[in-house]
């Protein structure tokens, strides 16, 4: 704005506005712009391969040492770096969607993406999405770096399966986020706390650093509620020589249950999310706190 | 009559929590307003922080739900057809700080314009041409965290402006903003309004400069409600038959400007301390009155430093009808 007569805004009449998309072009412009900060921005800072690599390295070294230092199976190691790799998702879906709603109401974006004309459903996918690439890189570099400087031995015994097991998982995770933050909507920095209460107990009771076979059946059965339990069973079964012989159920059941935990958790999310947002609406919890 | 925001007895009321043993309290943010914007309109809304002027915005924006009555903006009501106003609609609000700081000035304009379903050529083009008004043309791939306050400012106004809404609600967009900077921000408002009369504008201030400077016509609110409403011209007109004065004096030194209120033909009297000296502005039913006051003065042993009769301003218009200044009103209300 730097000249005394301003160039022309718009020569178009207001028959000429931009064209806007609408329906499933929206909803699939949303969930990608929304995953364009997580994907392409946060790698930009390049502090992630400490806080995002390295720390959770720190605690894969550590259970290794305890672990050949009582010597445990061989393949344990393997699981350990496989649980290490794990944790990035754990965090994720922890502080970057289950709270992530509570950071956007204090910048002032949750307001605009209601306010815009896109669905929420649409921006959590993209979260939930983002993340998900964004952390499998952090996973994979993880999973590399462990599987070298231990030198695991994976015996794969389906590609397919392995790769099914995954994608399930990680879905039915990112759906039980997506869960999480339609709930958290409307706290303020409960959901930090509430955040920082679920982690730690969630490394042990899904078997992050161990099989969870070595728990009783009924506390095995009520942690598999976290998709990343059972996922990350099936995944040893599949990936290591001595994992069916560790595993808590059949690779075959398990899938079925991240099946239904998927079905489950986002159906859940799609309903509290619109329950949340009436709610949020009617009690004026939508702005930061400040406004 | 096609309005582009109506309001019908509108009213919000907060609850708020006491504490444990304490009842929970009322507070009316919003009482029974009823307003009409015209089509093509750019309309304010002026009023002291806490008159009610964001929560009005956040009804209309489909952010917050009515206790009762109705509104409706480009024609659909807010709380039954929100999914109908969204996509008309966008706002920007003073000193916000939407957006990612790790994204470019591009990027989170790019993002912002796909929840809006521009395809992304259009809205790279749109960008650009924007950015070039406002001046951030050189900023396009600056990290927005790297912003200063006012060229984020910027930033945010053209997030607003990028969709080419129907209404579009501005809720101070000039706060923080240095003189220059809100003089250009509100030259851009008056043309974006002024090449297109099928836009429509609310804005929000209580910089009463931008509400006579820009608006069509002004809504005077104060404790959620609408105390008056008409063009600038015609709402100071109201003051016309009264004259004012503008007096700079030595302190008050603990005399109060009651003494002057209390005077015949004194209508109001309105007083900042400042360093060192006092100011005081003073509607007067006519001149001649002026000199019962300078009397008094004499007789407080207050000195006059500079004397100045003026033309009526929104301000005291304010004053005229809630008896207090803005300043005064906001620092009460703290």
């Amino acid at each position: 704005m730097n000249s005394e007569q301003l160039p022309v805004i718009s020569q178009s009449p207001i028959a000429g506005r931009p064209h806007k998309n609408t329906g499933w072009r929206l909803f699939l412009q949303t969930v990608i712009a929304r995953a364009y900060p997580r994907v392409v921005g946060q790698q930009g800072e390049k502090s992630w391969m400490f806080f995002d690599v390295l720390l959770p390295l720190g605690g894969v070294i550590a259970y290794v040492c305890v672990y050949k230092a009582i010597g445990a199976p061989e393949d344990y190691v393997g699981f350990v770096v496989m649980g290490g790799a794990m944790t990035a998702f754990w965090m994720n879906v922890l502080w970057s969607m289950s709270s992530q709603l509570y950071w956007e109401k204090e910048q002032g974006n949750l307001a605009l993406y209601i306010m815009a004309p896109n669905s929420m459903m649409a921006i959590l996918l993209g979260m939930a999405l983002g993340g998900m690439v964004a952390t499998t890189l952090r996973a994979l570099v993880i999973t590399i770096i462990g599987s070298l400087m231990f030198q695991v031995q994976y015996v794969v015994s389906s590609y397919l399966q392995l790769f099914a097991v995954f994608i399930l998982a990680m879905t039915a995770l990112y759906g039980m986020g997506m869960m999480f933050a339609s709930m958290f909507l409307l706290l303020s920095r409960e959901a930090w706390h509430l955040s920082n209460l679920a982690q730690e107990p969630v490394y042990l009771v899904s078997g992050f650093y161990f099989p969870i076979r070595n728990f009783p059946f009924w506390i095995a059965a009520a942690s598999s509620i976290i998709p990343l339990t059972l996922g990350l069973d099936a995944m040893r079964q599949l990936a290591f020589a001595s994992g069916p012989t560790l595993g808590f159920i059949s690779v075959g059941i398990e899938i079925g249950v991240l099946a239904v935990l998927c079905v489950v958790f986002l159906t859940a999310a799609h309903f509290l999310l619109a329950y949340m947002e009436k709610l949020a609406i009617r009690e004026g919890r939508l702005t930061e706190s400040r406004r | 009559m096609d309005f582009a925001i109506q309001t019908e007895k509108l009213s919000r009321i907060y609850k708020i929590r006491g504490g444990k043993k304490s009842e929970p309290k009322s507070l009316a943010a919003l009482s029974d307003i009823n307003l009409e914007v015209h089509r093509g309109e750019l309309f304010g809304l002026l009023g002291p922080n806490g008159a009610g002027k964001t929560t009005l915005i956040k009804v209309l924006t489909t952010l917050l739900a009515p206790t009762s009555g109705q509104a409706w903006v480009a024609g659909y009501d807010v709380a039954k057809d929100p999914e109908k106003v969204r996509p008309r609609i966008n706002m920007v609000s003073g000193g916000e700080s939407s957006g990612y700081g790790l994204l470019t000035v591009r990027e989170n304009l790019w993002m912002f314009s796909q929840f809006y379903g521009i395809p992304s050529g259009e809205a790279n083009r749109r960008i650009k041409q924007l950015l070039e008004i406002v001046g951030l043309a050189d900023r396009l791939n600056t990290k927005s965290s790297d912003l200063s306050t006012g060229l984020r400012q910027k930033m945010n106004i053209v997030r607003g402006f990028l969709t080419d809404p129907e209404v579009l609600f501005l809720d101070e967009p000039t706060l923080g903003l240095d003189v220059g900077a809100s003089r250009e921000v509100r030259r851009f408002i008056r043309q974006w309004i002024d090449e297109n009369r099928a836009r429509t504008l609310l804005l929000t201030t209580h910089y009463m400069v931008e509400a006579e400077e820009l608006c069509d016509r002004v809504a005077i609110v104060n404790q959620g409600k609408v105390l008056a409403c008409d063009t600038p011209a015609s709402l100071k007109r109201r003051l016309q038959q009264d004259v004012l004065f503008r007096l700079e004096t030595s302190p008050l030194n603990g005399v109060g400007a009651e003494i002057f209120q209390s005077l015949p033909g004194v209508r109001k009297v309105t007083h900042r301390p400042q360093d060192g000296f006092a100011v005081l502005e003073l509607i007067l039913e006519e001149d001649s009155i002026l000199s019962s006051v300078v009397n008094a003065m004499t007789t407080a042993n207050i000195c006059i430093i500079n004397l100045q009769k003026r033309e009526p301003t929104l301000e005291d218009v304010f004053v005229d009808l809630v008896g207090r200044s803005m300043e005064e009103v906001e620092s009460s209300e703290q």
